[in-house]
Order: structure tokens, then C-alpha cells, then sequence
């Protein structure tokens, strides 16, 4: 984390689609400005910000984290090869992943409506989930040890072209008092700012972050749909995030991406990933982090039992 | 007590032309009455019979004729969700003429004509299937293709509208791809489900066959052309993925029989399958399927794959109408390809062999083969 004793304050926000309202955020914690932006998760689109801008409220500057990439890969060859593998080894090893968890969840729909007595359908229930949580895990130990390998193997904050891009970054974001983060592809979003290892560059300063953005400050990140075009999905987890808020999985939009009133679906999930809090965002959330931890949020709170509590304190 | 239906109210009430104008005033049709469907025609006739293809109803029902007027109904129950294409035979002059339903806007286009539409309860054309202005279309274009096998060819192209040279995209080959353009409109449903992030940009290759009956039905030279020719050629002209999961073959009816016999002449080349309604006739005993002498090659290929079942893609998306008699057939290979290890997806609708089911499957087997970065994707 840079060499941070202490973490930074983040405020993480929901999803901007319908009701665009990270400059109200922004008012909120009484940032005044210039911030650094990072759309990268718009991909091609990073630059269409004037409108982003403009909802901000303050002066910003778009780190262009997208566009960086795409400079970085043109320049060095050798590193864009060894990207375009890493990719495609993760994706491999995603398709297999799923292929494991969409049997385990049939396994675990199908023992859930078993004829047992009540005790042993809680335990066999818990053996599901623990099931789950196994084939999380040994994803995300698979997709840390490619990351790894890769990092040994071609060192990319040792080279010339990110060199030359991190002190160009290092230089935008020195007269900015905070960090603001756009949704958008969150796998994408969240390689960018690794590349590059913005999180070394920002040191104390504030993070405001939206959707796909806020799932990228988190430890752990998890795809979800629940309205998927062929069924319901089955939640997934993508890999491990910056780290910025500590034991919280974020799961924006609920309102077009949750099944909200799927108690046992809702529960599986949350037991899954426990011990951390499973919140969902919807327009006008708002969850403030001091230090990695949750102080308090204005979002829903899904708990073990399934439903959702609006709002916590800790 | 249940409302009596109109027809019911009409044939009880004063048989005269103001009534049955009224009646066909005030109502649509064919008429649906929760699940009670009435085909009506008016007009001097001896006889009128409903001609539809669902399989397990007799193909030919007569309609009655309403006393003392030229107004003719039939009311058939139909399950929740069907969709049924008809026509309508009228005998004038003991000479019976098909035709579409005068009374019925509805209708599908096929390489054959029109048939007209009826739609039972709670069934409506998808809206992924029309054009949305918000979804950017994709680019057509054409390629030649040389080969040693069928000399030249053409292919149709359907090239997504953000391409670029820099990328590299999955291939998806359709049999009969110009059919699929014509009359499943497979154009928009492309566009709007790349514009909805639920399939990623893929570069569809359409081809078409002068000879699809033999071409399509295990033939060896097809196959060779697909694998040898047409895909190293694509491969050339445009920026595709090389590999097995980027790469699916797709057909209905022999066309399926096309991509799964391709396939399996070359395990592991095509990754993914999609296959509508196909022709999977086969035998128990004997070599000749009720179905006849087109078929004894698909009958033979079928026997031989059901007889050493062997994994020859990852994944497989397998649709069939309950109203086609190949629905026996399709839910016989489902637990066969399944048992290879391969993973299948398999649905069945309320329709029948035709293109609007074809079409109406498209969303759920594109995007469960080619999954769109929907699910990466939070604003």
C-alpha cells in the first residue's frame, strides 16, 4: 500500500447509469479539488469525460490509464506478448473455474431440496458453501500465483515505457487532493491501475469511487447477474482487488443485477464469502471507509438469513 | 364460472351480417381467450380447414361454419407460450386453395412464402429481435472464397461495428447464414446483443450451400471445405482468435446435422456448437429411417456417432421446437452428448420447425456459448 501505515479515506459509491451523483459525493466529504480521474474502465470510450466532468464539480484531470496501456503495448512488444498470454492463461483458467462452480451450485440446488431432517440439511447446506468458497479460493490462488509469474518473469515496473508513463502519472496526480474513480469494465479498470501501480503514487490522498470502481478498491472482487440472458447466473469471483477496504464485497446496481428477494440464493452467497460484509449498491449509496474499515454506509447490507438491512454503523 | 367465449356469444345470439361484422369489429385474430385459441374465416366456401405443422395434432382440422352465415371458426387449446404457424386451406368448387389468414397480420417469411402466425398466451416476439437505433449495426461484406473443393465461393460477412484491426474476435460460421439474416433476423440480434454487452463483438462468416441436402448431411468435401479452406482463409483476411473456444459452428435442421458432422470429422477444432432443430435422424434397427431415402447419410452418421459418442467441441447449445416431430430425436442426443463430457445446453420451445424459433433461441444460445463482458461490466 505504498508504505502506508494508515489507509487512506475512501467513499465508495453506487452505480451512475440513471442518476449520476459522484459530485454530490464529492460535496459530501468537501473535497474541493483538482482530482485525479480515472475512467479507464470506459475502455475506448476513456475520453468521453466532459459530461463526467462537468457532474464533478471540481477540476480534474483523467489519468488515461486506458490509452496509457494501449501506448505501453505499442512500444514494448516483448511486454504486450507476455500480457496478451497472462490474459489468456486467466481466462483459461476462469472457464474451468466456472465449469467447477456451475456443478458445485447444481449440487448444492439439488441437496438443498433433499428430503432431510432439519439439522442435517443446515449442515449439508454449510458443506455447499464451504464447497463454494473452496473453488474461490483455489481461483484466486491460481490467478495470484499467473500475476506473480508474471511479474517475476518480465518486472514491468522496471521498464523503460512504464517507467516514463509512472512519472507522468506521478506528475498529474501530485497537485490533486484526491482520487475519483469511474465504473465501467472492472476487470480492464482494475489491470490498468495495477500496471501501472497507481496505488504507490497516491499516497494519503482521499479515493471517491463508483461501481466497477468501488469493486476495484475492495480485497476481493465478484462478478455477478442474477438476470443473465441464458438463466440465472452464478456469482463468480474475478480476482483480488487493490485492497484500499478491507473484508467488503460490493455488489452494485442490485436493483437490474439482484435477485433481492431470493432469500436462499442471497444467503449462499453472503455465508460464502463471510467473514466479509456482502453490501449491495443501488442509485444513492454511500459507504465510508477509514483505514480499510466500514464506519458507516447508506447501502443494503445483505446478511446470512438473506435479507437486506439499509444502512449500518460500525 | 369462466366468461363464455365470443365465438360462443356470437353463435348464440341473431345470425346476421350486422352481427358477425360486429364481432369481427371488436376482436383480433386469431381470437386468444387465456388458453383457448379461435382461427375464424369469412367467406363463401364448402369447406375450411386449418393446415398448421404441429407435430401431435392432426396437420388438417376442418372449421365450422356459424348457421345461416359465411363466418368459420375453430377453436383449439393451445398451451401457454406456443407460437404456430398456419394456413388456411378453403374449398370452393371442390378445388381446396391455401392461403394466408385474411383476418391475421402476423406473418413469417420463409424461403417458401409466408405462413401466417398465431400466438397463444403470453408469448410475444422478443424485443432483442428488432431493430433498436441505439444498437450500431454491423457491417456486411463479402469474401471469395477459393477452394480446392467446391472451385469459388462466396461467403457474406457480418463484421461488428466497433472493429478494429487490433483486436482479435471469435469466428461464428452459420449454415444457411443468409436465411438466418432473411428471415431470423439475425442481423439485429446481433447488434443489440453486442450493443448490450451480452455477447462480445464476434465476426459472423455466412455461408449458404447451391447443394445443402447432400452438402449438409455429412459430407466429407463440406466438411474439408469449412475446416481447410473457408476458416484458413478468414483467418487470413481478418484479426480471428485461433482458438477452439473463438470458434463455433452453428445451422438448423441439416444445417445442424452439418455442424455437428463437421465437427466431429475434426474433435477439438470448433470449440463451440450451436444446433437448432437438427435433422438427427437415426435408426435403432436397420439402416432406413421413416423419413426416406434423403436421409439414409444422416441416418448412417447419427448411428455411427450414437454408437462411439465422442466429445468433439466444449460446448453445445441444442434447441428444438416441442411442435417438430425431430424433437424425439434432439432430446435422444441431448443425454449422448452430454455423456461425452461435453457441456450442453439444451431447450425446448413451444414451436415448430421453422425460422422465428430458430431466431427466438438465438439470445439464450449465443450468449451462454459466447458469454458478453455483461457480467464485467458495472456504470
Amino acid at each position: 500500500m505504498g508504505g502506508l501505515s494508515v489507509l487512506p479515506s475512501v467513499l465508495l459509491v453506487g452505480p451512475q447509469g440513471s442518476r449520476p451523483d459522484l459530485g454530490a459525493a464529492i460535496k459530501e466529504v468537501g473535497l474541493k479539488g483538482p482530482v485525479a480521474l480515472i475512467t479507464a474502465g470506459w475502455q475506448e470510450r476513456e475520453s468521453d469525460d466532459q459530461a463526467l466532468i462537468a457532474e464533478l464539480g471540481v477540476e480534474a484531470v483523467n489519468l488515461k490509464l486506458h490509452a496509457r496501456a494501449e501506448q505501453l503495448f505499442a512500444a514494448d512488444s516483448e511486454l504486450s506478448k507476455a500480457h496478451v498470454e497472462r490474459q489468456t492463461r486467466l481466462k483459461q483458467l476462469h472457464d474451468v473455474y466456472r465449469i467447477r462452480l456451475d456443478h458445485a451450485f447444481e449440487s448444492a440446488r439439488a441437496i438443498s431440496v433433499r428430503q432431510l431432517d432439519a439439522q442435517m440439511l443446515s449442515e449439508e447446506r454449510q458443506v455447499s458453501v464451504e464447497v463454494l468458497r473452496y473453488l474461490d479460493l483455489d481461483h484466486l490462488e491460481r490467478s495470484r500465483s499467473t500475476h506473480r509469474e508474471f511479474e517475476q518473469l518480465y518486472q514491468p515496473a522496471r521498464r523503460k515505457e512504464v517507467m516514463r508513463h509512472r512519472d507522468e502519472l506521478r506528475r498529474l496526480i501530485e497537485p490533486t487532493t484526491a482520487v475519483v474513480v469511474a465504473g465501467g469494465h472492472v476487470a480492464s479498470l482494475l489491470y490498468r491501475l495495477k500496471l501501472f501501480d497507481v496505488l504507490s503514487l497516491t499516497g494519503p490522498r482521499s479515493w471517491v469511487a463508483a461501481a466497477a470502481g468501488a469493486m476495484a478498491l475492495t480485497e476481493r472482487i465478484y462478478l455477478f447477474h442474477d438476470f443473465a440472458p441464458h438463466g440465472t447466473g452464478v456469482a463468480e469471483v474475478l480476482d483480488e482487488g487493490l485492497g484500499l477496504v478491507k473484508d467488503l464485497v460490493v455488489l452494485p446496481d442490485p436493483r437490474h443485477r439482484l435477485k433481492v428477494d431470493d432469500r436462499e440464493g442471497i444467503s449462499r452467497f453472503v455465508r460464502r464469502v463471510a467473514p466479509a460484509t456482502c453490501t449491495a449498491m443501488d442509485d444513492g449509496a454511500r459507504v465510508f471507509v477509514e483505514d480499510g474499515r466500514v464506519t458507516r454506509a447508506k447501502a443494503l447490507r445483505l446478511a446470512p438469513e438473506g435479507e437486506g438491512h439499509v444502512g449500518w454503523k460500525t | 364460472m369462466s366468461a363464455p367465449r365470443a365465438i360462443d356469444t356470437l353463435k348464440a345470439g341473431p345470425h346476421t351480417t350486422e352481427a358477425v361484422d360486429a364481432f369481427l369489429a371488436a376482436h383480433k385474430f386469431p381470437l386468444v381467450e387465456g388458453p383457448a385459441i379461435t382461427f375464424i374465416y369469412r367467406g363463401v366456401a364448402e369447406a375450411v380447414h386449418l393446415k398448421h405443422w404441429v407435430f401431435g395434432l392432426p396437420s388438417s382440422q376442418s372449421l365450422e361454419r356459424v348457421e345461416g352465415t359465411n363466418l368459420w371458426y375453430l377453436t383449439l387449446e393451445l398451451p401457454a407460450a406456443s407460437r404456430v404457424e398456419y394456413k388456411l386451406e378453403v374449398v370452393r368448387g371442390g378445388h381446396g386453395e391455401w392461403m394466408q389468414d385474411p383476418l391475421n397480420p402476423a406473418q413469417a417469411r420463409d424461403p417458401f412464402g409466408a405462413n401466417s402466425v398465431a400466438h397463444g398466451e403470453g408469448y410475444s416476439v422478443p424485443a432483442w429481435s428488432h431493430h433498436d437505433p441505439e444498437s450500431r449495426p454491423g457491417k456486411m461484406d463479402e469474401l471469395i472464397v477459393e477452394g480446392r473443393t467446391f472451385g469459388r465461393r462466396s461467403v457474406g460477412l457480418y463484421i461488428p461495428a466497433r472493429f478494429r484491426r487490433t483486436r482479435r474476435y471469435p469466428l461464428l460460421i452459420v449454415h444457411d447464414g443468409h436465411d438466418y439474416m432473411s428471415y431470423a433476423s439475425l442481423g439485429p440480434i446481433l447488434d443489440n446483443l453486442m450493443h448490450r454487452l451480452e455477447i462480445p463483438e464476434v465476426i459472423v462468416c455466412l455461408t449458404s450451400s447451391p447443394d445443402r441436402l447432400a452438402e449438409y448431411a455429412n459430407d466429407l468435401r463440406h466438411a474439408i471445405w469449412l475446416t481447410d479452406e473457408l476458416v484458413p482463409t478468414l483467418e487470413k483476411a481478418l484479426p480471428l482468435d485461433p482458438r477452439p473456444q473463438a470458434r463455433c459452428l452453428m445451422g438448423a435442421s441439416f444445417g445442424a446435422v452439418a455442424a455437428l458432422s463437421t465437427a466431429w470429422r475434426r474433435p477439438g477444432f470448433y470449440g463451440r456448437l450451436l444446433l437448432q432443430s437438427g435433422s438427427f435422424a437415426f435408426t435403432d434397427i436397420g439402416q432406413r429411417n421413416h423419413r426416406g431415402p434423403l436421409f439414409d447419410p444422416v441416418v448412417r452418421f447419427m448411428n455411427e456417432f450414437r454408437a462411439r459418442p465422442v466429445a468433439v467441441a466444449e460446448r453445445v447449445f441444442v434447441s428444438c421446437g416441442m411442435y417438430e416431430s425431430l424433437i424425439y430425436e434432439n432430446r435422444s442426443l441431448v443425454p449422448m452428448l452430454r455423456g461425452t463430457g461435453m457441456d450442453v445446453r439444451f431447450v425446448e420451445a413451444r414451436d415448430g420447425h421453422n425460422w422465428e424459433n430458430w431466431r427466438d433461441r438465438l439470445r439464450e444460445g449465443l450468449s451462454w456459448l459466447f458469454p458478453g463482458p455483461f457480467l464485467m461490466v458495472y456504470e
